[in-house]
C-alpha cells in the first residue's frame, strides 16, 4: 500500500475549538476558545493569495487581508500583527464580533474550495498572540502638532479616531459618560463573547500611546459642545445609539420587565452575576423571554440561561430573516436557547405584586414582503396564546440618545434623532464638530462605526494641518 | 477620582458628604442630581444635589442610611476619594415667578429642597417652607432654610415641634397660607405621593422629584421608567421633576422593590469578620 501522501493538504477551512454547548451554559468564560498556533498556520496556508483581493475591498477599515494572512502562513506573527494593526487598531474585538459573514469572507474565491478563508479567526489568532508575548508593539509618534481634539464617546467609533489622531502627533481627550471606556463592548457585548479583558486592554494601549480618558463625564451635562470647542481644536462625537425602544403594549412597566440594555448593563457593566461581590443585583429568574432576533436578543438569551433561566427568543418572523449572526444563532441553539419564531407579544400579565407572571402573545404567517425586503409577518387571527412568563427583555432595538443633540444649538438631526454627517468624511452641519458610528447611522456593527471613525479622523487631521 | 471633603452624620441616620467635582459644580442647578459609586464594584446610585459651591468646585449631598451603597457611603471619612460622581444629570426645577411657592421636603429632600428654595427665594416668590420628620430630633438645616424662605413649618409625628402628625397636616397648613401657586415637594416616595394626594383636590400644581431606580442616568436603560399621564418616561433625562398628579404611584412603588429580595443579601451580616481582619492590630 501506497505511504499516505504527506505533502497533500486538507483543503477545509479549519474549525475553531469551543467550549462545549452543556459546560459553556453554565459559565461566563469564552465560549471560542482561538486557533492554536498549528491550525492557524494550516488555514493561513489554505489563502490563494489572490492578485486583486476581493476580500480587501469589502472591509470597511481596508486591512491588507492576505497580506497579514501571508505572514501567518509564513509564522512570521509579529509582521503580521504589524500590517493588520496598520488599518485596524481594536483587532482582538474586531476578530471576534465582525460579520466577516457579510464582508470580507462572503466574496472569498475559497468558498466552493471548503470554505472560506476564516479571515476573523486568523485576525483574532494574531491579537491574541501579541497579547500573549506580553510587549506591545509601539509606534513612533511624531512630535506634537499642538491640536486638540475631543472625543465625546468611548465606543470603538471614539477609540479609533482617537487612535488615528494621536498616531498624527495630535492631544486627544476622549469623554465617556459611563465609568468604563469601551461603549456596547464594555457594557453591552458579554463576556462569554468578547472577554472584558480585551477591551481593557486596547483602551491602555491608546492611553500608553497618550490619549487622554476622562470617564464620569456626559458631554451635554456636564459640559456642552460649545464650551468644548472653547479649548479643542474639533471634536469628534461618537456616542453611539443607546436609547432603548420599548414596544408600546400593555403591562410594559411590570417588575421583570427589562429592556435589553439595562438587563446587560447590570450583568456587564456592573458585574451583576458576581453579585454581592459586585454590588449591583441582577435577577435569577426561572424562565425568561427575550423579545427580538438581533445579536443583542441573542446575548440576552444566552445571559439568562446562563444565569439559570429557562430562555427562549420570541422573534415575530421565521428562522430565515434572523437579523443576528449566524454563528450567534447556532451558538445560542446548541447552548439550549428555545426560538419561539412567527410570535408576537401583545400583554404582559402581572400578578398581585406587579411582577410579570405571564405574556400573551398572537401567533403570525409572513406575507408580502415589506420595504426591507423581507415577508412581512401578518397576525393569524384568533391564535392568542398565553404563557407563564417571570421575566421579559425587550431586545427589538436602539436609537441614538437625544441628549446631546437636543444641548448642541446649529447640530442637525435627522428624524431618527441620529446626527447628520457626511458619509465620506464625518462632517456635521456645526463647524469643527465630526460624527461617525452609530449615533449617525442608527444602531450598526463594531467595524462601521471604526469604519466611520477611520474617515473623520482622516478629515479632522486634514482640517488641523490646515490651520 | 472624587474626593471627599467633608463627611458628617447631621442627624441620626442622616449623613452630609461634601464632594470634590469641579465640573459637576460648575453647571449645577438646583432640582439636579449626581449618580455616584462608593467604591470600584460599587452599584451606581443617584444623590440629589442639596448645595454646591463654584469656586470651592464642591458639591454637597444628604445621604439616608438604608441599604449597603448608602451605607458605604455614610462611612466614607474626609479625605478618601470615591470612583464616580457624575452630572449634573436630569433637568433643573422650573424656577419662575409663581407668587407664593410652597416646598415641602422630608428625609434627604430636606437638604436638596434648600437650593430650590433660594432660587424662588432669588425670582421673589413669597416661599414657604415645610419640612417633616419623624421626631425634631431628625430635623436639620433649619437655620439655614429660614434664610431663604418667608416662613418655615415643621411636621413632627410626634408633635415635638410644631404640627403633630404626618403629610397629612399639609392640607390646613395650605389652607392657612392661602393663595398658594405651586407646590414642590422632595423626599421619598411617600412623601412624594401624599403631598400630591393632599394637593389635588384643591388643584394646586405639584412637582415632585421622582426616586425610581437608575443605572446610567442619561437615558440609556430604562430602569428609570415612569409612567405620568398616560405615556412612559424616563425619569432621569425627561424628570426627575414631574406633575404629582399625573404620576402612577402604585406602578413607582412597585418597580422600586424590583431588587428587595437581593438589597438585603449585602446587610445579612454585620460583617464584623471582615471588620476583625481589617482593624487586627497585626
Ligand atoms: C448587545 C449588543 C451586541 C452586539 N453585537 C455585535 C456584534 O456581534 N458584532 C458587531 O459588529 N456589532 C455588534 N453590536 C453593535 C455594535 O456594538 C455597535 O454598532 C458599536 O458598538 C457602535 O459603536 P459606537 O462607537 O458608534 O457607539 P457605542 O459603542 O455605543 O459607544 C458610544 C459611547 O458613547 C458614550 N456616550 C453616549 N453619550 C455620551 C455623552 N453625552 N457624553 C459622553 N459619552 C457619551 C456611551 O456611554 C458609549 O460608551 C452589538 C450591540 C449590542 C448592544
Ligand atoms: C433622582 C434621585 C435622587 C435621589 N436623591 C437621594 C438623596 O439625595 N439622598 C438619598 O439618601 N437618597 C436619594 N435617592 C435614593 C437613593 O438613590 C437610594 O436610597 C439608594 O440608591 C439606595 O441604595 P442602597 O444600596 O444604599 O440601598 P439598597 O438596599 O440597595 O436599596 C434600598 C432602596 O433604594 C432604592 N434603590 C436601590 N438601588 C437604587 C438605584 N440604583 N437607584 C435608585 N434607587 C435605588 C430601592 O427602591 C431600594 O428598595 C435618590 C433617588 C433618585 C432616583
Ligand atoms: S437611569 Fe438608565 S435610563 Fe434612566
Amino acid at each position: 500500500m501506497p505511504e499516505p501522501q504527506k505533502k497533500k493538504l486538507d483543503l477545509n477551512r479549519r474549525e475553531m475549538p469551543k467550549q462545549p454547548p452543556e459546560v459553556r451554559r453554565h459559565n461566563f468564560n469564552e465560549v471560542a476558545l482561538g486557533y492554536p498556533v498549528e491550525i492557524a498556520v494550516q488555514e493561513a496556508k489554505r489563502c490563494l493569495q489572490c492578485k486583486n483581493p476581493k476580500c480587501v475591498a469589502q472591509c470597511p477599515v481596508e486591512i491588507d487581508i492576505p497580506g497579514f494572512i501571508k505572514s501567518i502562513a509564513e509564522k512570521d506573527f509579529a509582521a503580521g500583527t504589524r500590517i493588520l494593526k496598520d488599518k485596524n487598531c481594536l483587532p482582538a474585538m474586531c476578530g471576534r464580533v465582525c460579520p466577516q459573514e457579510e464582508q470580507c469572507e462572503e466574496v472569498c474565491v475559497l468558498v466552493k474550495k471548503g470554505g472560506q478563508i476564516a479571515v476573523g479567526r486568523l485576525e483574532r489568532f494574531l491579537a491574541d498572540w501579541e497579547a500573549e508575548q506580553g510587549k506591545l508593539e509601539m509606534p513612533k509618534i511624531p512630535p506634537s502638532t499642538g491640536r486638540k481634539v475631543a472625543v465625546v464617546g468611548g465606543g470603538p467609533a471614539g477609540l479609533t479616531v482617537a487612535g488615528d489622531l494621536i498616531k498624527l502627533g495630535h492631544q486627544v481627550t476622549i469623554f465617556e459618560a459611563l465609568h468604563e471606556v469601551g461603549g456596547v463592548l464594555i457594557y453591552g457585548i458579554p463576556e462569554f463573547r468578547l472577554p472584558k479583558v480585551i477591551v481593557k486592554r486596547e483602551v491602555e494601549y491608546l492611553k500608553k500611546l497618550g490619549v487622554e480618558v476622562v470617564t464620569d463625564y456626559v458631554v451635554g451635562k456636564t459640559r456642552s459642545i460649545d464650551s468644548l470647542l472653547e479649548e479643542f481644536d474639533a471634536i469628534f462625537v461618537g456616542s453611539g445609539a443607546g436609547l432603548p425602544w420599548f414596544m408600546d403594549v400593555p403591562g410594559e412597566n411590570l417588575n421583570g420587565v427589562y429592556s435589553a440594555n439595562e438587563y446587560l448593563t447590570r450583568m456587564n457593566l456592573m458585574k451583576g452575576f458576581l453579585f454581592p461581590q459586585f454590588s449591583t443585583p441582577i435577577k435569577n429568574h426561572k424562565r425568561v423571554a427575550v423579545i427580538g432576533g438581533g445579536n443583542v436578543a441573542m446575548d440576552c438569551a444566552r445571559t439568562a440561561l446562563r444565569l439559570g433561566a429557562e430562555s427562549r427568543i420570541i422573534y415575530r418572523r421565521s428562522r430565515q430573516e434572523l437579523p443576528a449572526r449566524l454563528e450567534e444563532i447556532e451558538n445560542a441553539e446548541e447552548e439550549g436557547v428555545i426560538f419561539d419564531f412567527l410570535t408576537l407579544p401583545i400583554r404582559y400579565i402581572g400578578d398581585e405584586n406587579g411582577w410579570v407572571k405571564e405574556i400573551e402573545y398572537l401567533k403570525m404567517k409572513l406575507g408580502e414582503p415589506d420595504s426591507s425586503g423581507r415577508r412581512r409577518p401578518v397576525p393569524i387571527e384568533g391564535s392568542e396564546t398565553i404563557i407563564p412568563m417571570d421575566a421579559v427583555v425587550c431586545a427589538i432595538g436602539n436609537s441614538p440618545n437625544p441628549l446631546i443633540a437636543a444641548a448642541t444649538p446649529g447640530l442637525e438631526v435627522g428624524k431618527k434623532g441620529n446626527i447628520v454627517a457626511d458619509e465620506e468624511t464625518g462632517k456635521t452641519s456645526k463647524k469643527r464638530v465630526w460624527a461617525g458610528g452609530d449615533v449617525v447611522t442608527g444602531a450598526a456593527t463594531v467595524i462601521l462605526a471604526m469604519g466611520a471613525g477611520r474617515k473623520a479622523a482622516r478629515s479632522i487631521h486634514e482640517y488641523l494641518c490646515s490651520l | 477620582m472624587f474626593k471627599v471633603i467633608e463627611s458628617q452624620m447631621i442627624v441620626p441616620n442622616i449623613h452630609l458628604l461634601m464632594l470634590e467635582a469641579p465640573a459637576v459644580a460648575r453647571q449645577m442647578k438646583p432640582g439636579q442630581f449626581v449618580i455616584v459609586r462608593a467604591d470600584d464594584g460599587g452599584e451606581r446610585i443617584p444623590l440629589s444635589i442639596a448645595d454646591w459651591d463654584v469656586e470651592e468646585g464642591t458639591v454637597t449631598v444628604v445621604v439616608k442610611n438604608i441599604g449597603s451603597t448608602t451605607d458605604h457611603l455614610a462611612s466614607l471619612r474626609a479625605g478618601v476619594s470615591i470612583p464616580t460622581v457624575v452630572g449634573p444629570l436630569g433637568n433643573p426645577t422650573e424656577i419662575k415667578e409663581y407668587g407664593t411657592v410652597l416646598c415641602l421636603g422630608g428625609c434627604y429632600g430636606i437638604g436638596s429642597i434648600f437650593p430650590i428654595a433660594r432660587a424662588l427665594k432669588e425670582k421673589k416668590n413669597k416661599v414657604i417652607t415645610v419640612i417633616e420628620a419623624r421626631s425634631s430630633y431628625l430635623l436639620y438645616w433649619e437655620e439655614k432654610l429660614k434664610e431663604v424662605s418667608d416662613e418655615l413649618i415643621c411636621i413632627t409625628r410626634d408633635g415635638t415641634k410644631d404640627h403633630r402628625g404626618h403629610v397629612g397636616r399639609l392640607t390646613e397648613i395650605i389652607k392657612s397660607s392661602e393663595p398658594i401657586n405651586r407646590i414642590i415637594i422632595n423626599g421619598c416616595t411617600f412623601l412624594l405621593k401624599r403631598g400630591s394626594d393632599m394637593s389635588r383636590p384643591l388643584g394646586i400644581k405639584t412637582v415632585v422629584s421622582l426616586n425610581p431606580i437608575m443605572i446610567d442616568g442619561t437615558g440609556m436603560c430604562g430602569v428609570c421608567r415612569v409612567t405620568v399621564g398616560k405615556t412612559t418616561k424616563f425619569a432621569c433625562v425627561h424628570g426627575p421633576d414631574f406633575d404629582g398628579h399625573e404620576v402612577n404611584w402604585a406602578e413607582l412603588l412597585q418597580r422600586r422593590k424590583t431588587y428587595m429580595r437581593e438589597e438585603v443579601i449585602p446587610l445579612r451580616t454585620s460583617r464584623c469578620e471582615e471588620h476583625a481582619i481589617t482593624s487586627s492590630p497585626e
